[in-house]
């Protein structure tokens, strides 16, 4: 009894400090790991592919004036999936390592992209252009307007 | 106003009341990982407590479904004032995959009123302590909104290019 009880403190005392020190001393996340999405504005051309893919619908698309796009990130129900870095023909979208996102007001977890696009001549509307994404776009965007999403 | 609250009111320690309004388990596990001597959240005081009317924090993880929504209010209102909310997951910030789904309220935000959200799916044990330093005043908040602009085809004119950048 005695005797084992001797082995724990050994055990420990070897052990030394096990605690991270961690919001005082940085601890950054291995590589690999999928924090905050971030888009790089000049890659990005507005195919809206990664919001066809999002499961949770943080990305929506719509088309408020010509010859503008506009993308937003509600990113507060973001599940951190890394779809739409995957389907980014341009790799504009990334996942970041930032994972230190706590907030105290929720419109910090929104974000809102401008893309120029080339206007149709004929009807004005934007189009993006032809890749092979043109397949996907087809199933039509989860647009604010249609299926009340968000 | 809330954290000059916050540090005079419940500067010594935090006890938590843990309340799972239909999150997967995955928050539920990340809280007990901080709680763990590794993150160590006692350092702060934090201790999960048995009874809501023992708390000064309501953490909240999940969407919050129709089912829980009435408990969920009846829980708010058991913990003494002055309270703190914490939103912990993508659920409970924002409703995750299921913010549109008929069955949930979409986010603890619209049964109760949230103070701390702490995003993520689920959030790291360092994202939890970070939430939580941040809610003590011990480190600054990270981010903000943004608005992202292209260059117009004014400033494309004069000759900036999409490759060399600004």
């Amino acid at each position: 009894m005695f005797l084992s009880k001797l082995r724990e403190a050994l055990i420990c005392l070897k052990a030394g400090r096990v605690t991270l020190g961690y919001p005082f001393t940085p601890h950054e996340p291995k590589p690999g790991f999928r924090g905050k999405v971030t888009v790089d504005t000049d890659l990005c051309f507005g195919c809206g592919g990664c919001a066809n893919v999002c499961p949770a619908g943080v990305i929506v698309v719509s088309d408020q004036e010509p010859r503008q796009r506009v993308l937003e990130f509600y990113w507060a129900r973001c599940t951190y999936c890394g779809k739409c870095e995957e389907v980014c023909p341009e790799k504009a979208i990334r996942l970041s390592q930032q994972f230190e996102t706590a907030t105290d007001t929720p419109q910090d977890m929104y974000m809102r992209l401008e893309v120029l696009m080339g206007p149709c001549q004929r009807c004005g509307r934007c189009f993006p252009p032809p890749t092979v994404l043109d397949r996907m776009m087809k199933t039509g965007f989860r647009n604010s307007s249609e299926g009340g999403r968000a | 106003m809330l954290k000059g609250l916050c540090r005079k009111a419940l500067g010594k320690a935090l006890w938590v009341y843990h309340a799972n309004t239909g999150a997967c388990n995955g928050c539920d596990i990340e809280v007990i990982n901080v709680l763990t001597p590794y993150y160590d959240a006692e350092r702060f005081g934090i201790k999960l407590v048995g009874s809501p009317r023992h708390a000064d924090v309501l953490l909240i993880c999940g969407p919050v479904t129709r089912q829980v929504a009435p408990a969920l209010r009846r829980l708010a209102e058991a913990v003494p004032n002055p309270k703190l909310t914490f939103a912990v997951g993508s659920c409970a910030t924002g409703g995750g995959c299921w913010f549109d789904s008929y069955n949930v309220l979409g986010g603890a935000n619209k049964a109760v009123p949230v103070d701390f959200y702490i995003p993520g799916c689920p959030p790291r044990p360092e994202a939890i302590l970070y939430g939580v330093a941040f809610a003590l005043g011990l480190v600054p908040k990270k981010i903000a909104e943004e608005r992202l602009n292209q260059e117009t085809l004014e400033e494309l004119a004069q000759g900036k290019s999409i490759l060399t950048g600004k």
